[in-house]
């Protein structure tokens, strides 16, 4: 046909050129940009990385704690200063049973000047409205209301059996939420779309209410609410931050202390105990197990359901027996923390794990049987374990406790009783669910935004009677004009790195003196291979470090990394500018400032937030000995002593702890 | 980003080999030497490679199983992708040629595309973008106002993450 049009051809040809050339400038277009957008996507995925290795890090961290609460108790002079750990507190007695409504209403005035809604009990669905609108204003509920609330949380809790059976029949979708962590709007958004609890709107949700966010002692307060308003259609499960040694790490503690000066450590000790009676898990229609960490190839629902539940106050301080096994067998449980110069040669064992099941050690077989030890493991389990695609069950080793369970550890107990599904909660994920052992196990997690604005969505399950979940997502966003991914990678990004940049001045002495062992010559400069297997060995993130490098460490133009570079523009905080301290203890007190101040909140029984000089070198000593760490006592006790400024033998711990942590030096261009 | 000098071939070849791998395990979120067939591309081209997508298929060919799982095992990925960098395929596009691209498209030389110009190609042409890439482009790249693309400021906004 192109023959015939001769006198055609010739301009079509300029014009197949021309199209041609658009043709090629197309594809390479769409070549670079998505090139650009892979390299976001990458950017994007590792800072989640970070996050989460830092904050599993961290857990790591507070369930060793409990090794050192044992430890301490085995070590302490005088025993009584700790011994209150390991007991439950006498909140039991002091906030006992049946009276609370009308003694909080004698003992506690509200005052005339409070504006703040009022409750009346039982409460009715104009208080809980009341509660909503006064939250969205950011009222405070007195704190009358909020004992009195608990009280009667406590009350029809323990109605409740330890798993809950719900049927579809009553209602056409039940709503299953995840973790909130204290993230208020996130919930009021979920009330908002799906509408306010009510016989017709059920919903179970699914533990981790507190810690993290701001608003946790709200969050509460509104589920709580609901639940004494519609006790058949509301339904809470325990997660792991429900317990109060983990709230002393995770804000809520902190939280409940500065909202409510007075009567806070009233409301907490009351917490303790409501946290302690929440249900472990529910099942609807007998075919969906809800529950919020996971389960274990020991998981016994039957046992579960049997168990007296309140007992367990906190996870994170395992049942006396086991206090007294380690006794006897040192080398079998081990107590402390292997020291990371162990940890270097033997990467494998990086941590000690607090863990029931799949466990190197069968601790089992050595053991007689202790319903108390087996308890606590059983709950251990289903509140921190979580799924992973290899078959087998093994100790999380990244969290520290509970255990990854694989498709065939499902697969087994959906067996034996019968179930079609699992859905549980407790894990970060960037869509607000994730499907996985084909389509057997569910996780849903409602908090969105959770690591940085923009970090991830939330989202909810509504299951219908033929038992088909329906995955609803969402998204707070402060900022009125929605930023692109460009922008919102970008602030991710910042945010992570900079987490990271404050973990690793934390363990600058070790790093150096990992980096020093490839510089052989002295030249402070070391090949970028030599330099992410530094920053693994000490810092056991499991992160890209090759590709993390140009934003931590600067590079010479021969290729070596200057290993001093990713300490710069970092210092930490010190209360004392005129006293010199030492550099090491300065770097020791930064990198466990977390857990000193769980210990020391722990031993100030009167939550004053003093304790005295002796109790607290005697403290330092014993948790550096059980970490070994090199400390030098003498220059730490020149340290405290410089720090009790009124010299009456007491120091504000808080305070003093506060000020060790990475300052960066250029914050303010940082923010800008 | 600049290669380390290594002491022999068989050390580049380790040391790209940790590299791909690092990559690759920011994608492998159940910690089992596996990523979704999907995120693929996005660890080849975060690794400074720039395929096409008529590329990134021949590619996905090499490491698929036989039949097909959804998934790609980083023991068959590895040595492909090795091999890639080491023979350094799909090149970067030097910012110039990239210019160039853009004024092929402006052919009034006026120093902007229209929106409409701009999506007609780079949706019906070449290797067509989704809507969802387009609409993500547009949200960076267009000025709300004219209703235009300045490519020259579009491009030196998107390079300067590149550090």
């Amino acid at each position: 046909m192109g023959s015939t049009i001769g006198t055609m051809g010739c301009s079509s040809s300029v014009a197949d050129r021309r199209s041609e050339k658009a043709i090629r400038a197309a594809i390479l277009i769409q070549n670079w940009y998505r090139f650009t957008m892979a390299r976001l996507e990458m950017r994007r995925r590792y800072s989640l990385n970070i996050f989460q290795s830092i904050e599993y890090a961290d857990e790591q961290d507070q369930l060793q704690l409990s090794n050192f609460f044992t430890f301490m108790l085995d070590h302490c002079t005088q025993p009584d200063s700790v011994s209150h750990i390991f007991t439950s507190p006498g909140v039991s007695q002091m906030l006992d049973e049946g009276l609370c409504l009308t003694e909080f209403e004698k003992k506690i005035d509200v005052p005339d000047s409070y504006y703040g809604p009022r409750l009346s009990f039982p409460l009715t669905v104009k208080d809980a409205n009341a509660l909503l609108h006064a939250f969205r204003n950011e009222q405070l509920l007195h704190a009358r209301y909020v004992l009195q609330l608990l009280c009667e949380t406590r009350r029809v809790l323990k109605e409740m059996p330890n798993i809950t059976h719900l049927s579809t029949s009553y209602s056409k979708e039940i709503t299953i939420c995840g973790d909130l962590h204290g993230n208020l709007d996130d919930l009021l958004l979920i009330f908002y779309k799906n509408g306010l609890p009510s016989e017709q709107n059920r919903y179970v949700f699914n533990g981790d209410f507190v810690d993290r966010g701001k608003n946790s002692m709200e969050i509460l307060i509104i589920l709580f609410a609901f639940l004494l308003i519609y006790p058949n259609d509301l339904h809470l499960n325990r997660g792991n931050h429900e317990d109060y040694i983990m709230n002393l790490r995770y804000g809520f503690t902190k939280e409940v202390s500065k909202k409510y000066k007075d009567h806070g450590k009233q409301i907490l000790c009351l917490l303790q105990d409501v946290f302690s009676w929440l249900p472990l898990a529910t099942i609807i229609d007998s075919k969906v197990l809800i529950l919020h960490g996971g389960i274990s190839d020991t998981t016994d629902l039957d046992f579960l359901n049997a168990l007296q539940r309140n007992k367990l106050k906190s996870l994170m301080r395992p049942p006396n027996s086991v206090r007294d096994t380690q006794h006897q067998g040192k080398e079998r449980i081990p107590t402390t923390r292997p020291s990371k110069h162990i940890a270097n040669q033997n990467v494998a064992g990086k941590t000690q794990h607090i863990s029931s099941s799949g466990s190197t050690e069968p601790s089992g077989s050595h053991l007689p049987p202790d319903p108390a030890l087996k308890e606590w493991k059983q709950i251990l389990d289903i509140l921190w374990s979580d799924p992973r695609s290899q078959n087998g069950c093994t100790p999380n080793k990244c969290r520290g406790g509970g255990c990854y369970f694989g498709p065939d550890v499902t697969a087994k107990l959906f067996e034996k009783y019968n179930l079609k599904m699992l859905i549980r909660s407790h894990e970060f994920k960037p869509e607000g669910y994730e499907i996985s052992h084909n389509g057997k196990v569910i996780t849903i997690f409602s908090a969105s935004n959770y690591y940085e604005e923009g970090s991830n969505r939330g989202a909810y399950i509504k299951l219908n009677p033929e038992l088909i979940p329906r995955f609803v997502q969402y998204q707070v966003s402060k900022y009125t004009r929605r930023q692109n991914l460009r922008e919102r990678v970008g602030t991710i990004e910042s945010s992570a790195l900079k987490s990271l940049r404050e973990k690793i001045y934390a363990h600058r002495s070790e790093l150096t003196s990992a980096f020093a062992q490839y510089d052989l010559k002295g030249t402070g400069r070391i090949s970028v291979n030599n330099w992410a297997e530094a920053m693994e060995s000490v810092l056991q993130l499991e992160l890209p470090w090759r590709m993390l490098q140009s934003q931590l460490a600067q590079m010479n133009p021969d290729g070596e990394i200057d290993f001093m570079s990713c300490f710069y523009d970092l210092k930490i905080g010190q209360p004392i500018k005129e006293t010199q301290v030492q550099p090491a203890l300065v770097e020791t007190l930064c990198r466990y400032r977390k857990d000193l101040e769980i210990i020391f909140n722990v031993i100030d029984k009167d939550h004053s937030g003093l304790i005295s000089l002796e109790e607290f070198s005697q403290t330092w000593k014993l948790f550096t000995s059980h970490l070994g760490i090199d400390a030098d006592d003498e220059s730490i006790d020149k340290l405290v002593l410089s720090i009790d400024y009124n010299k009456d033998g007491h120091i504000d711990f808080n305070e003093f702890l506060e000020a060790f942590h990475v300052v960066h030096r250029l914050e303010k261009k940082a923010n800008s | 980003m600049a290669e380390q000098a290594g002491n022999g071939e068989d050390d580049a070849v380790a040391e790209i080999e940790k590299k791909i791998i690092e990559a690759f395990e920011v994608f492998d979120h159940e910690c089992n030497q596996t990523v979704d067939v999907r995120e693929i591309g996005s660890i080849v081209r975060s690794l400074g490679c720039f395929p096409t997508e008529a590329e990134l298929h021949e590619l996905l060919a090499m490491v698929e199983e036989e039949e097909p799982t959804g998934y790609i095992h980083l023991e068959k990925f590895l040595p492909v992708m090795t091999k890639v960098l080491l023979d350094r395929s799909y090149r970067p596009i030097p910012e110039d040629v990239l210019l160039h691209a853009f004024e092929a498209l402006d052919e009034n030389k006026c120093g902007y595309i229209t929106k409409e110009k701009l999506v007609k190609y780079l949706t019906e042409e070449g290797e067509p973008f989704t809507q969802e890439e387009m609409e993500d482009m547009l949200s960076t790249a267009l000025d709300p106002e004219t209703n235009t693309v300045r490519y020259r400021d579009y491009i030196s906004v998107m390079t300067v993450d590149e550090t």
